[in-house]
């Protein structure tokens, strides 16, 4: 589970985030949705340890993402941010055995590679598992450390826009392989997404954020509706209802 | 294999330095030959794996470390000698009490500076990069502002400190220098997983459960102690540990600092014996071997910087 108290995040005294309070219980997907400039990202970064609160405070599974340790933060938690740095020509399999570092410390075991070949699988990578990350598309890449964030099999993943550079097909693949890894993993995964069609297709809950507060928190049904998302992005949606399932649409 | 090959061919040309054309007294000529490969062994390991280590800490890699200064700061410590207490302090002068000092008021400069840039809120890489190379610009142009008040005399002994000096480095401070090398080489084999996991990044190391900034500041202050130490005992060779990481990055076949780092090594010592040995039985030149060195590793480095089509 996870838990955020008054978290601010202020940049030379203007604050972009907060003050925001919320949990975010243990399995299933959440959708962190909103404008561009809500929060999303800072509080994502902030949750996941990657970004100090200017006040405030978070912890997943009781452990105080500022003061425990690291490395045994590492094991529980795993997250995947919008920037990449490459300097090292490293191949896609490397890449992904990173997400073993946690376990391991660097020492490859028979079950690590095990677990970096289902990686590879779920993201249909085996066939690029040689190749090097500077040889690959931008979406191809974007699977990659996708991958390496899934064998880093931690019980909770967050994900900053993991669907950036990806076209329909895959942006589909991993959200189906995140629907596999909450429901038969139980994992607690939380993604920043802009996609609302893909979200309101495979989240169970949504958070609303705009202008650094959340606006709105509840199940895809709650949140997920015409009057709520257009005003949220201040422009006219609909949502439409097919299959039991809804769709928001936007009116040109 | 590709490293087995290097070290092979390092080990080789070490034989072949040792041993080709004595004349006289094989025991002195050994000795001497065994000093100047003593000094080769530490110069090689200190800017080799220094310019690897400050490459992943920095995510940069066409900077050397002496890009902070350390050249500039060990000009201006000699400047300063000469010009405070004349030309003789400069040639009496030399004991291991004042190499640590010089080596200590180094690591401590520097160790100020990263604890400053990186520890403050708007610690970054880039600003440290920039205010070293901006203190290093100052340090020069007080060294030769101080420079041109010196007589020729003093001004000739001082130009001889300042050169890279590998074949003329007093064996008594073999032991402590290769003692540095050892201690270094056991605190970086033990973290040498933590080291491929800075190549990504501060964001994701810290996911991986990194701890960035520690790992950074033992990182930069090993690049410290070794480029430092080996500056005030060899003198300054700026390009030197640039072309044998680059080399080594090409050659090694692998990201992985365990196979780059014994790689820049062996790249080092084969590039310093080999190139000792042709200047003293080709060229009959002895002792300009540092001068060479820099040249060849400042075209490569612009070859290099002109040629290459992806970031190094």
């Amino acid at each position: 589970m996870i838990k955020f108290h008054d978290v601010t995040k202020e940049y030379g005294g203007h604050r972009v985030l907060g003050p925001v309070s919320g949990r975010i219980e243990a399995g299933g997907i959440t959708a962190l949705i909103g404008p561009n400039g809500a929060g999303k990202s800072t509080l994502l970064s902030i949750v996941g340890r990657l970004m100090q609160p200017t006040s405030g405070g978070a912890s997943v599974d009781g452990l105080d993402v500022r003061t425990a340790p690291t490395r045994e933060l590492a094991t529980r938690l795993a997250i995947l941010s919008q920037e990449h740095r490459l300097d090292a020509r490293i191949t896609v399999r490397d890449l992904v055995a990173f997400g073993r570092f946690p376990h391991t410390q660097g020492r490859l075991t028979f079950g690590d590679h095990a677990h970096i070949d289902r990686a590879l699988d779920f993201l249909e990578l085996t066939g690029l598992q040689h190749r090097y990350l500077d040889e690959l598309s931008g979406g191809q890449r974007q699977r990659a450390f996708v991958a390496m964030v899934l064998a880093q099999d931690t019980e909770v993943v967050l994900l900053d826009e993991p669907l950036n550079n990806l076209d329909l097909k895959h942006a589909v693949l991993i959200m189906r392989q995140l629907r596999r890894a909450a429901d038969l993993l139980g994992r607690t995964i939380v993604i920043v997404i802009h996609d609302l069609a893909i979200a309101a297709a495979y989240a169970d809950r949504v958070i609303a954020l705009k202008q650094g507060q959340i606006a709105h928190s509840g199940t895809v049904e709650e949140v997920m509706t015409a009057e709520i998302v257009s005003e949220l992005y201040e422009t006219p949606v609909r949502i439409l209802e097919v299959d039991g399932r809804r769709v928001p649409v936007v009116m040109p | 294999m590709r490293l087995a090959l290097v070290w092979a061919a390092a080990l080789a040309a070490c034989v072949l330095f040792l041993t080709l054309g004595i004349q006289g007294p094989v025991e002195y000529a050994l000795t001497r030959r065994a000093t100047v490969l003593g000094a080769m062994v530490v110069a090689a390991f200190a800017h080799g794996v220094g310019t690897v280590l400050f490459h992943t800490a920095t995510g940069n890699r066409i900077l050397t470390p002496s890009i902070i200064g350390f050249d500039s700061m060990y000009t201006l410590m000699q400047t300063l000698t000469v010009f405070l207490f004349g030309a003789t302090a400069i040639a009496t002068s030399e004991s291991i009490p004042k190499l640590l000092l010089q080596t200590g008021l180094m690591v401590a400069a520097s160790t100020l500076l990263y604890g400053w840039l990186l520890g403050g809120r708007r610690g970054s890489v880039m600003m440290l990069l920039l205010v070293g190379v901006v203190l290093g610009l100052a340090f020069d142009s007080v060294s030769s502002f101080l420079q041109r008040l010196l007589s020729p005399t003093e001004h000739d002994i001082l130009s001889i400190e300042l050169f890279g000096r590998i074949s003329a480095v007093p064996v008594e401070y073999l032991p402590l220098a290769l003692a540095v090398c050892a201690a270094v080489a056991v605190v970086v084999w033990r973290r040498v997983h933590r080291l491929d996991v800075l190549l990504l990044g501060r964001d994701q190391a810290t996911c991986l459960g990194v701890h960035h900034r520690r790992e950074l500041t033992v990182v930069l202050l090993l690049v410290a102690v070794l480029v430092a130490f080996a500056t005030a005992l060899l003198g300054p060779m700026t390009f030197f540990g640039f072309l044998v990481a680059t080399l080594a990055y090409r050659l090694a076949g692998d990201h992985r600092h365990r196979a780059v780092l014994p790689m820049a090594f062996g790249l080092g010592l084969l590039a310093l014996a080999l190139s000792q040995t042709v200047m003293e039985h080709v060229f009959d030149a002895n002792g300009v071997l540092t001068v060479i060195i820099e040249a060849v590793g400042g075209i490569v480095f612009l070859v290099l910087l002109f040629t290459s089509r992806r970031a190094l």
